[in-house]
């Protein structure tokens, strides 16, 4: 599973990549967690409020930093797809 | 209810004696204190779970190929309504530009935005009461909707920097919300508010406290009265430099009100520390040329001093 964490480095954005992360860990998901800082790179996904959350090359969250159970939620959601 | 609570602290509770100076402002503070806090969760809730209706990427799409004057008007009081923070500024420009929205009908968005804000709004409500607080929130809207015309009359789509107009926006599909996400958003949201501003709040209605229970009436009065017709300006020039700080401002400048500063000059003053600030202007660099911004900030300017004048004329 590939995520990304769309944003140019605001503290919201820091803090998604953390929780990302550490959902991550938490569930032993294969997961890459990529950040994506470049203004152009972020607008190929279309958003304009960051950060966003990016899985599997679409686009789950933007605007805001989503509560730790929907970020588990949309994480488990995509892991069951690929299985 | 409040009030009864502030009573039995002071005057029950610490047993300071009614009437005096430091009960007086303690009591106040208190007050003031409990009554802002409540009013900011219940508020910025709200806001917040119209604003999820909002986001950007939405607000964007209603206002591509909008024409002057309608478009000015629906991009003000869609600023109200749609989350924008300054670090998000350059990217929601960029977005704006690249979907058709025109310069002017962007600005508009622009100024209301970080002007018309919850945390303004609440706590005009909480400390001056509904009255003051609809009149800057019209005379805000009216400022936005005016310089966004005028910046658009004056087609400066050549001042804006050449590689935002290269940038592509791909179409995006926002996934949908439940009821569940957009209340923990709203409460995620006033969480993070409260973590900002409790801090400011709470030294700046001390401030305004001391000022209450201590100052002499009307010694502001000479001053920033409505005959000193340097006060408004004055007023605008101070506020610049001062960002982010409406909750750290308003109680302040209530004390001051009650002291004799005139109404327009307290209004200005607000308008000045929200819709002009030197970080949003630093970070309007990267999309924006020099002259465009100075263009801004004069047009701005104006406008504030504007409607300071006519408020100090009118009420």
């Amino acid at each position: 599973m590939k995520i990304k964490v769309l944003g140019p480095g605001c503290a919201n954005c820091v803090n998604l990549e953390a929780l990302v992360k550490e959902v991550v860990a938490e569930l032993g998901a294969e997961a890459t967690v990529q950040k994506v800082t470049d203004f152009k790179d972020i607008a190929k996904y279309g958003i304009i409020s960051t950060p966003g959350l990016v899985i599997n090359e679409v686009v789950k969250w933007s605007g805001s930093v989503p509560s730790k159970a929907k970020v588990n939620e949309l994480i488990t959601t995509e892991l069951a797809k690929g299985e | 209810m409040l009030q009864w609570f502030a009573d039995r602290v002071v005057y029950s509770l610490l047993g300071l004696e009614k009437g005096t100076r430091l009960a007086g402002a303690l009591n106040f503070f208190i007050y003031d204190t409990i009554k802002i806090l409540l009013l900011l969760v219940v508020i910025i809730y709200a806001v917040s779970i119209i604003r999820s209706f909002f986001p950007p990427e939405k607000t964007k799409k209603l206002l591509s190929h909008k024409r002057e004057f309608f478009g000015n008007i629906a991009a003000a009081l869609l600023g109200v309504v749609t989350p924008f923070c300054s670090c998000s500024a350059v990217p929601v420009f960029i977005g704006f530009v690249e979907s058709g929205v025109p310069l002017g009908v962007t600005f508009s968005f622009l100024i209301s935005s970080p002007m018309v804000n919850e945390v303004a709004i609440v706590l005009l409500l909480g400390i001056f009461g509904w009255k003051i607080a609809g009149i800057y929130v019209a005379s805000g809207l009216a400022v936005a909707i005016a310089g966004g015309i005028i910046i658009g009359r004056l087609k400066l789509e050549n001042q804006v920097e050449d590689y935002v107009y290269q940038i592509k926006l791909s179409d995006v599909e926002l996934p949908d919300l439940t009821w569940k996400d957009r209340s923990d958003y709203a409460f995620g949201y006033v969480k993070d508010i409260l973590k900002k501003v409790w801090p400011y709040i709470v030294v700046a209605i001390a401030i305004g406290g001391a000022i209450h229970g201590y100052a002499p009436e009307n010694f502001l009065m000479k001053y920033a009265g409505r005959d000193n017709i340097l006060a408004v300006p004055v007023a605008v020039l101070i506020g610049v430099p001062l960002y982010s700080n409406a909750a750290g401002i308003i109680p302040i400048v209530h004390a001051l009100m009650e002291k004799g500063m005139a109404v327009g000059t307290v209004l200005a003053f607000m308008m000045a520390v929200t819709a002009l600030s030197l970080p949003e202007l630093i970070i309007l660099r990267q999309v924006l040329r020099p002259k465009l911004i100075g263009i801004f900030v004069a047009i701005m300017a104006v406008a504030i001093v504007f409607t300071g004048y006519l408020f100090n004329a009118i009420l």
